[in-house]
């Protein structure tokens, strides 16, 4: 049922200009979707840091959140920024490629690059659009696991990710825990929260309400939902943040003068950074990806499929868990992960729990939090020795 | 009479914990059991088992700054509190479930002990004797709280609140129904007194008590 087709080998070193690989995966059989559809063959996208050791026991599966992608420590090759997880991922960081064997995937469903709705449909030869079937996170973890088929990795060392990336990390250390050895889901939650659902359900009605969204066909029409992906962003860059910082950021700080000049609609300076997030996310992300992934994070909730009871999804689960959180984070706060740490407790599992204090909301797991990094590397630290890597 | 238990191998202190009921502790625990922690602070003890008798050790710590440690030290350490996170234990998790210097600073010392034996095959609990005689003396002389502990808080920023001597401990395993498997008194001196042989003694001179708990 897995693909070796590879454009590329895809653990030895190739660098012609070109970052990542891409491979086609369920060739032969295609890949049973949660919707009941089903999809393939389909390209999976992803960008490796570092080399697989011999017992190919060093593979750390990075997971990355709604608005990320695999460039996770390397230059963006839209944005020309740096990889979002660079300060924690590289030679002698916290995870550190000297000694793991690093992976990340472009979740299904994205558009950097894997199968997603901005891809061509193969058969009907044009962009999928919303034809492209609706994908659920355990979807996204069942072509994530094809790959590792794919590169012949059975096992993970370590599974970890933040937000949507969490979600991911759940699902792996729920459906496969036999292929987890630890698992780091940070700022996340066993399901996605009826607040969460809402923010979600704001940003997609933006989105379809923008007139250049031609009900997703506007790829065809050589055009984009600008307008209304730009405000889905803007809502959803708020609840990333915390009051905390937004205030420290801006306060009431004007963009020019010093007297809010009544009439204008252009004062704060908090005004003009929201509207370059969702300016500059509009050139790097797709509005029906927008689409399709926020409702697989609104899908999410793992207890559903064990009568709502989260400690059965977990029994006898072999994984060494890591919950992390932040003390200013309200779209995913720590009692989420609470809920997760008692649901482990309640079945003797292992776990450790930190909750970082910060002021830097939801967010804080992409920025410079010196005591988030010392967690994960302390806990891989940990986790390596028990594993005989280190 | 005190009975000096130096001798007795099973409570043989160990140097490398500093502080003394853990090292008591510590040697208390069987070899290759499973350990949960309750009040860790910076894992000391948990660190110690893992390394020299193949605990399985898990942790609970109120303090982030504790917590955060013991992770950074790759400890399984949750941030947590005695007082509303013991329920979501199954029965018979642990082999022994440690509380060391914690019981005085919980809510409801009653609930907290009944949790212990419930999860843990066996319950060890340390605390500070409040009945050792220069407590008593003080208290009669400068008609002040006893200060006790390391850290020399005074009655309005101690996290003890709910203070009690050996033998106030005693009474409640006994009005639990517990059986106490072993109770020892520690004295400043050095000297380990068996408080089944020696009784009001032990409330005397032991400025801090060791109680190695089961259900009945």
């Amino acid at each position: 049922m897995t693909a070796n087709q590879d454009t590329r080998d895809p653990i030895g070193l190739d660098t012609e200009g070109f970052s990542g690989f891409r491979v086609e995966l369920a060739r032969d059989m295609p890949m049973k979707l949660d919707s009941g559809e089903t999809i393939g063959p389909f390209t999976a996208a992803y960008t490796t840091y570092g080399k697989l050791n011999g017992p190919k026991s060093n593979a750390v599966l990075v997971c990355h959140a709604l608005t990320g992608d695999q460039y996770v420590s390397e230059t963006h090759p839209k944005t020309g920024k740096p990889g979002w997880w660079e300060k924690m991922v590289g030679p002698g960081k916290t995870i550190d490629t000297d000694r793991y064997f690093i992976i990340c995937v472009n979740v299904l469903g994205g558009c950097m690059g894997s199968s997603g709705p901005s891809e061509l449909d193969p058969v009907q030869n044009v962009p999928w659009g919303l034809n492209f079937p609706a994908i659920t996170i355990g979807d996204m973890v069942r072509a994530q696991a094809l790959l590792l088929d794919s590169l012949g990795i059975e096992n993970l060392f370590c599974v970890i990710g933040g937000s949507m990336g969490a979600m991911q990390v759940l699902e792996w250390a729920t459906k496969f825990p036999n292929r987890v050895f630890s698992a780091i889901p940070i700022a996340g939650a066993a399901r996605h929260s009826a607040q969460n659902i809402a923010f979600h359900e704001v940003g997609r009605q933006a989105i379809v309400a923008d007139p250049e969204w031609h009900e997703g066909n506007y790829i065809q029409k050589n055009t984009k939902p600008k307008g209304g992906l730009s405000v889905a962003r803007m809502a959803a860059h708020i609840t990333y943040m915390s009051e905390t910082a937004l205030h420290i950021k801006f306060g009431r700080r004007l963009q020019v003068g010093d007297a809010v000049s009544v009439g204008s609609d252009d004062n704060f300076q908090v005004q003009s950074y929201l509207r370059h997030q969702g300016s500059t996310f509009v050139e790097r992300f797709d509005a029906n990806s927008y689409l399709r992934l926020t409702r697989a994070m609104d899908y999410f909730d793992i207890a559903a499929e064990y009568e709502g009871i989260l400690a059965n999804a977990f029994e006898g689960t072999p994984v060494r868990f890591c919950l992390i959180s932040f003390t200013s984070d309200w779209l995913f706060p720590t009692e989420e992960s609470r809920d997760i740490v008692r649901a482990l407790n309640a079945v003797t599992a292992n776990v450790s729990f930190v909750e970082i204090n910060t002021d830097k909301g939801h967010d804080a797991f992409l920025l410079d939090e010196p005591e988030f990094r010392l967690t994960v590397s302390g806990f891989l630290d940990g986790a390596a020795e028990h594993r005989g890597l280190i | 009479m005190s009975i000096k238990l130096k001798g007795d191998k099973n409570i043989i202190p160990t140097d490398e914990l500093k502080r003394r009921d853990l090292q008591i502790i510590s040697n208390m625990v069987v070899a290759g059991s499973r350990v949960l922690d309750i009040g860790c602070g910076n894992g000391a003890l948990l660190d110690y088992l893992g390394r020299n008798k193949s605990v399985d050790g898990r942790g609970i710590e109120l303090s982030q700054s504790g917590v955060n440690a013991c992770v950074a030290n790759g400890l399984s350490v949750i941030q947590g509190d005695a007082d509303t996170d013991l329920e979501h234990y199954p029965q018979d998790a642990f082999d022994y479930v440690v509380l060391t210097r914690t019981i005085q600073a919980t809510k409801n010392p009653l609930e907290v002990v009944k949790s212990l034996v419930r999860i843990g095959r066996h319950a060890v609990v340390s605390f500070e004797n409040f009945g050792h005689w220069r407590l008593r003396l003080k208290t009669l002389l400068t008609g002040r709280m006893p200060v006790v502990g390391d850290d020399g808080h005074s009655w309005y920023d101690t996290s003890n609140i709910r203070v009690c001597t050996i033998r106030d401990f005693a009474t409640m395993c006994d009005e639990l129904g517990l059986r106490v498997q072993r109770a020892l008194s520690l004295s400043r001196s050095g000297s380990i007194r068996e408080l089944i042989s020696t009784g009001v003694i032990a409330n005397v001179f032991g400025e801090e008590a060791i109680f190695l708990l089961t259900r009945n």
